[in-house]
């Protein structure tokens, strides 16, 4: 097999309810995810031979995908767990992906959540928090989350004269999206004057320039494109996927202005054979607000340092030249932690099934995901599309 | 580990204790490759440049350039209330490493990036001291 171009495709994909959902724990928000992807795709469970999940912080287990399909009393042939932080979804549909067109496994089912929101102490989410970076060279400094995404923001300004109201840009493009998705925690529309007035985080991020702390799960189920027909709803294929990583910890990062976004969608783009002009709608990591700014100029959408200005004038906006992040991204949609991307997915896959309603990508035929762990640190492009090929 | 107070106390490992014990002398100590003269920080078992294990340790001259930074307004745990508005800032060596720091020993308002800095430090207990940056 020369490459994976049109070889699998997704058919199933759904999303619990996410935000504020106190009555469900984390391994149920797994497990129903699961339910309603399987539901989509109009399977049992018995037929998913293959598992894959992401571990949760509120209730980890030693093998979490083995629970889970212990808890689901299913009984895969290839059962996988892995926890990468924010670009964890696209790198495992990758090897799922690949699992799949090499026959170790026919379907696969993939379930991520959490309730980082309503499952986790006082405590444990200072803990949680506090545990990211180095723990000798970067931890004593204190910094929290948002300070090392801010390290990446003053560089960008620094070096291309990025401006706070346009990383703000990014942040009322999301919500203005999320005003049409009856599913997103935050609905109420903002604009750019909101987004400089919330509280300082770490300069030069805001309350509204970084992402939210949510609850919630989705699932997809994938399988050979060959396959694929025999399922419920119209398929979407994988056209292109390609990863690059360049780090681990944030004060080793070979750039602060270009990431591994760069030769993942370089990767991605070969594979499908189409470049950034093709893309109909793209949903991008959005866990600070200059991450969107620069995946927008890694990935091709315009030059290096122009994504300050690409951002502007509504631009991402539905109705733009390039719609970002249509249900809402993690500044809107909801951010349960590890499977902030697959929410990108299932969005994804409802805009090129043409399910969106009033915030559907009119003619939408080629999507583009992208996810990122870490901090800019692992990256996944993923390119789908309705046709196969 | 934590200090009474809460703020991480680096536990050294056989790999990082050269530095630590530098640190605890006010020395920062940095790699550099006996084979092509690379230098590197963190610490580790080879040259990254040309994968010789011959490393040593060097005293680094602790001057070095803000590469980028950030001024922390909502601390990362209670620990480090009482120093917000604190600044974490990336700078560069001058023998060409980058490393983790806080500027210290002026308002965050007068950092800016490229600022020529100097390494200084805490003692944070007994044993470990953390270096920090502090305008030249
Ligand atoms: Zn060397």
């Amino acid at each position: 097999m020369e490459s994976l171009r049109g070889a699998v495709a997704i058919v199933g994909a759904a999303d619990t309810e996410v935000g504020v959902v106190p009555h469900l724990s984390a391994t149920q928000l797994y497990v129903k995810a699961a339910k309603l992807a399987l539901e989509d795709a109009g399977i049992t469970k018995d037929q998913v031979d293959g598992l894959i999940t992401c571990n949760s912080f509120v209730e980890p287990y030693l093998y979490h995908a083995e629970m889970i399909a212990e808890y689901m009393q299913i009984f895969p042939r290839y059962c996988l767990n892995v926890a990468t932080g924010g670009g964890t979804t696209l790198a495992i549909m990758h090897h799922a992906a690949s699992a799949i067109a090499t026959g170790i496994c026919h379907t696969v089912l993939i379930t991520m959540a959490d309730n980082m929101l309503s499952g986790l102490s006082r405590d444990k989410a200072i803990e949680v928090m506090s545990t990211a970076g180095h723990a000798q060279f970067e931890r004593p400094y204190g910094p929290p989350i948002p300070a090392f995404y801010a390290l990446l923001a003053q560089a960008h300004m620094h070096a291309y004269g990025t401006t706070s109201e346009q990383f703000a840009a990014v942040a009322v493009a999301c919500r203005k999206h999320a005003a049409l998705n009856p599913a997103a925690q935050m609905r109420q529309p903002i604009t750019i004057e909101d987004v400089l007035n919330s509280k300082m985080i770490a300069y030069p991020l805001h309350l509204l320039d970084c992402s939210l702390v949510s609850d919630g799960g989705a699932a997809i189920v994938m399988t050979a494109a060959e396959r694929a027909r025999d399922f419920r709803k119209k398929p979407v294929y994988i056209l292109g996927v390609g990863e690059g990583h360049s780090h681990e910890h944030i004060s080793q990062a070979r750039s602060l202005t270009t990431s591994a976004a760069k030769e993942a969608g370089e990767r991605a783009y070969a594979m499908a054979g189409v470049g950034p002009q093709d893309v109909d709608v793209a949903e991008l990591y959005d866990c600070f607000t200059p991450v969107v700014i620069i995946e927008l100029e890694d990935l091709g959408f315009c030059p290096k340092g122009e994504g300050g200005r690409f951002v502007e004038g509504g631009r991402i906006e539905l109705g733009g030249v390039l719609p970002v992040n249509t249900h809402g991204g993690l500044m809107s949609h909801c951010h349960p932690g590890h499977p902030g991307s697959l929410f990108s997915v299932t969005e994804a896959v409802r805009q090129l099934r043409g399910e969106c309603g009033p915030r559907q990508v009119d003619g939408a035929e080629i999507a583009l995901v992208h996810g990122q762990g870490g901090i800019m640190s692992t990256h996944c492009t993923m390119i789908l599309a309705k046709e196969r090929s | 580990m934590a200090t009474p107070a809460g703020k991480p106390v680096p536990v050294p490992t056989r790999e990082t204790q050269p530095y630590w014990e530098g640190c605890r002398k006010h020395e920062l100590r940095i790699q550099k490759c006996v084979a092509c003269g690379h230098y590197q920080f963190y610490p580790r078992l080879y040259c990254t440049a040309c994968m010789s294990e011959q490393v040593e340790w060097v005293r680094a001259s602790g001057r070095g350039k803000v590469l980028s930074f950030t001024i922390v307004y909502r601390p990362v745990s209670p620990a480090f209330a009482a120093d917000v508005p604190y600044v974490v800032a990336l700078v560069t060596l001058e023998e060409g490493p980058q490393m983790m720091c806080n500027i210290v020993g002026c308002p965050p308002e007068q950092v800016y990036i490229g600022m020529p800095v100097q390494v200084t430090f805490e003692d944070r207990t007994e044993e470990i001291s953390i270096p920090h940056f502090t305008p030249v």
